[in-house]
């Protein structure tokens, strides 16, 4: 009999702990009054974005009696999936950041909602095209700062290999960067004279290399039906490109595995392609040596990446607290508040108002030429919920290709892919 | 519960209140036995039934079309293989076959055989999984995904190495630590050390370790060869890559084996020993006809345990290689993982996952039958 007792009652516990832990936890609730707004974001650890933020927050609630936004921070590592988590527990919060290429994927997957922003909006404040999430004609999410993909190296090093410095109006061709990195290669003062870095994997891979793949003349997928890869991304320009990547590693220019990416900066590599989060570390070691050079035209002009971590508001968040949170991306859009982060961060300012407000990019400074470049270089990557598989193939074909398998055989793989999960997709129709 | 025993039958007569007081057993041990019933039901046996059911889908980890009937489509699409034979391309004017820069013979592109869903149906969207040439024709082997096919032969192969050589290394090393010399302690707590970390760190360490330039797997073998062996590239080529995780593999687990068989070791009674010197047999033969037989238990135990094991590798190849360079490190589980959670394809990897579970199945009762106990006649 006692021992019923006891189980009775060890099992009460029990069920009142699930419970307890079942209990949903809604995004917004009033708390004094005030709705409260959640937000995440993936800047955890990086103490110059989260303190800007900080002060973004603290100065929107003190000046907005209705609302309170609350943050909570991940690390970058983990943040997709813990969104992708969330969204299928309903338990996404009001605001979030978002990488600017998967804001179609979570516009399709009904993840967040359209902003109420227009086309006229982003004209008026001069937002750079990069620092808009769009889909289907809407726009989903909007970016405070973005970043140019960079070519450092010193001019001490140039000079002494004969090396012409390339400008904006004339970067360096595909035949002259070839010869130099063999002229850098032979003279026996780098092992390895280039580096891009290919051991960050991910997302940087396609980031970072198919701004080269469409300077060639090749592409992720054909951006006017946005179906099919079949032809762009296998097609003779990609060939092309995939040959002479896979020659870089074949003929000892680029390490395929290097083990850290401070070659540069231990003088151990000339030439350094990298986004410009990099510049401050370059400047340290540098000084007025460093160099911040425009990509190499392959044929169809130099081109760099864009599009970085961009704000947006949950489908799931509630008619009142929406209304706050698009109040507070409208707020974080304005000038000064990207003036605040880009300052604290070296990051590049997305609108021409903040700029004047950024010494770093003002014009005449050595960094102006980053700015300009994220103007005229920059080709998006494809804004299409496919693209998750995009990225993904893309990975696995580029890794192929450095490791040294057939060129021809990882892109046509890659198409394969690509082109399977848009037809299961049904060409991703809502 | 009074239990009468006859000589020729047994009888069990309960009487009324004990039948209550066993009722009322039963309901406590259901009471206590139920949260954790619940909690099987909830994280076990209903996603089991759940994957079978998401296997005939076309599930996805979130979409907002609902999930779709497809029938067996993700069983046939994972198992799909053909064989493709190429005659090499012919010069149509002097009639004589084609090569290329290196003299090698060319052959018409696969990619023409695959798209075209006309002329060639049964070749449809497959990919080139690998090709031999035999003579002058070159045959090649199409599968919708090799990647899975792949993996699976990575796995057996993992699995055919590490059970006997983890086994067998992990029978020495007890064998060694058995012997009654000083300081054996110490080497039983150094062997079994590995097996209590973390795996992601060892990998993650073991990743420095057989870097090709800063290695130092690469330092001891130059040292060790007077510079004759140069670096390898152990984890970014497809002929080392496997064997640089099974070396790793092996050297985290064998501590367990070892636990294991010393345990087994030091059940067996000293006087066979004895008796067995006494008839006049070397170490050699002892070993053989006294320590071997003993071990039997734990020998099957041991097997089945690593084979299971074996099949699902997946720390290893997430953290050091990612599926490896072109697939040579793809194990099942990570390609489970990469098509349900990654490219969100749930549906196909439920399939892919009830494959292998029948699998696994299946040579767990190879197993189970190879190593049976003979009942006399």
């Amino acid at each position: 009999m006692k021992s019923k007792l006891y189980a009775l009652g060890a099992l009460l516990v029990m069920l009142m702990g699930l419970l307890a832990a079942c209990g949903g936890s809604s995004s917004t609730t009033t708390a004094g009054g005030k709705t409260v707004i959640t937000l995440w974001t993936h800047s955890a650890g990086n103490a110059s974005e989260m303190s800007t933020l900080n002060k973004e927050v603290t100065s929107f609630n003190g000046s907005h009696s209705q609302y309170q936004i609350q943050i909570q921070s991940f690390p970058q590592a983990s943040y997709n999936d813990s969104v992708s988590a969330a969204a299928l527990s309903h338990k996404l919060p009001c605001i979030l950041d978002m990488d600017n290429p998967t804001v179609a994927n979570f516009a399709w997957s009904r993840y967040v909602q359209a902003l109420p922003v227009t086309d006229s909006d982003v004209q008026q404040m001069g937002l750079l095209q990069s620092a808009i999430g769009r889909y289907q004609g809407k726009i989903y999410a909007l970016g405070q700062f973005d970043v140019a993909l960079t070519m450092f190296a010193r001019k001490s090093i140039l000079q002494k290999y004969n090396i012409r410095i390339p400008t904006l109006d004339q970067p360096w061709t595909a035949n002259e960067f070839n010869d130099m990195l063999s002229k850098l290669k032979s003279s026996g003062a780098f092992q390895f004279p280039f580096d891009l870095n290919p051991q960050y994997g991910g997302e940087w891979l396609p980031y970072a290399y198919s701004p080269m793949l469409q300077s060639f003349g090749g592409d992720l997928i054909d951006r006017k039906s946005l179906t099919s890869a079949d032809g762009t991304l296998n097609g003779p320009a990609a060939a092309k490109w995939g040959q002479w990547f896979q020659g870089l590693f074949k003929n000892g220019y680029a390490n395929p595995k290097p083990s850290s990416d401070q070659g540069f900066l231990q003088g151990k590599v000339a030439l350094w392609y990298t986004g410009s989060w990099a510049t401050d570390d370059v400047v340290k070691k540098y000084g007025k040596d460093a160099l911040f050079l425009p990509s190499v035209n392959f044929g169809t002009g130099p081109k760099i990446g864009g599009g970085s971590w961009e704000w947006g508001i949950s489908a799931t968040c509630p008619q009142q607290a929406s209304q706050g949170a698009s109040q507070f991306i409208k707020f974080l859009m304005q000038p000064a508040n990207i003036a605040l982060l880009n300052n604290a961060t070296g990051l590049i300012p997305t609108t021409p108002a903040a700029t004047s407000l950024v010494p770093r990019y003002a014009t005449g400074s050595p960094y102006r030429i980053l700015f300009d470049m994220l103007q005229r270089f920059t080709v998006m990557r494809p804004p299409t919920p496919a693209y998750p598989t995009i990225s993904s193939s893309f990975q696995k074909a580029a890794q192929g290709i450095i490791q040294g398998s057939d060129v021809q055989t990882n892109l046509d793989n890659a198409v394969n892919a690509i082109d399977q999960d848009i037809q299961q997709h049904n060409n991703y129709q809502q | 519960m009074s239990v009468i025993t006859g000589a020729t039958k047994q009888v069990q007569v309960i009487r009324p209140q004990q039948r209550k007081h066993l009722r009322g057993n039963l309901v406590t041990a259901l009471i206590l036995g139920g949260p954790a019933f619940l909690l099987l039901l909830v994280f076990l046996i209903g996603p089991f039934f759940m994957g079978v059911a998401f296997s005939f889908t076309d599930e996805r980890l979130v979409s907002p079309v609902p999930a779709q009937f497809i029938g067996t489509k993700n069983y046939s699409q994972m198992l799909q293989v053909s064989i493709l034979t190429l005659d090499p391309v012919v010069d149509p004017t002097t009639n004589q076959p084609r090569h290329d820069a290196h003299g090698n013979l060319l052959y018409p592109s696969v990619r023409t055989f695959t798209q075209n869903e006309q002329k060639y149906p049964q070749y449809f969207q497959l990919e080139q999984w690998f090709s031999v040439n035999l003579g002058n024709q070159r045959f090649v082997v199409l599968a919708h995904d090799p990647t899975f096919l792949h993996s699976i032969f990575n796995n057996i192969f993992f699995a055919l190495v590490v059970v006997p050589v983890q086994s067998g290394l992990g029978l020495l090393l007890a064998l060694l630590v058995n012997q009654k010399l000083k300081g054996r302690n110490f080497f039983r707590t150094i062997y079994f050390s590995p097996v209590v970390t973390s795996m992601v760190v060892i990998s993650i360490v073991w990743t420095f370790l057989y870097d090709k330039n800063v290695g130092l797997v690469n330092h001891m073998l130059k040292t060790v060869s007077f510079g004759a062996i140069g670096p390898v590239n152990w984890l970014g080529s497809p002929s080392t890559a496997m064997w640089a995780i099974i070396i790793m593999s092996v050297w985290q687990g064998v501590g367990l084996q070892m636990i294991l068989f010393l345990a087994g070791l030091q059940d067996i009674p000293e006087q066979l020993y004895e008796a067995a010197s006494i008839d006049g047999a070397n170490p050699v033969q002892q070993f053989a006809n006294v320590t071997l037989p003993g071990l039997r238990n734990v020998m099957v135990f041991v097997f089945i345990a690593i084979t299971i094991a074996a099949f699902q590798l997946f720390t290893q190849v997430f953290v050091m290689t990612q599926g490896g360079p072109n697939d040579a490190t793809s194990t099942v589980v990570f390609n489970i993982v990469q098509r349900g959670f990654v490219a969100q394809n749930i549906g196909y990897a439920s399939a892919m996952s009830v494959v292998f579970f029948l699998f696994i199945l299946a040579i767990s009762f190879v197993q189970r039958y190879a190593t049976r106990e003979k009942k006399g006649k």
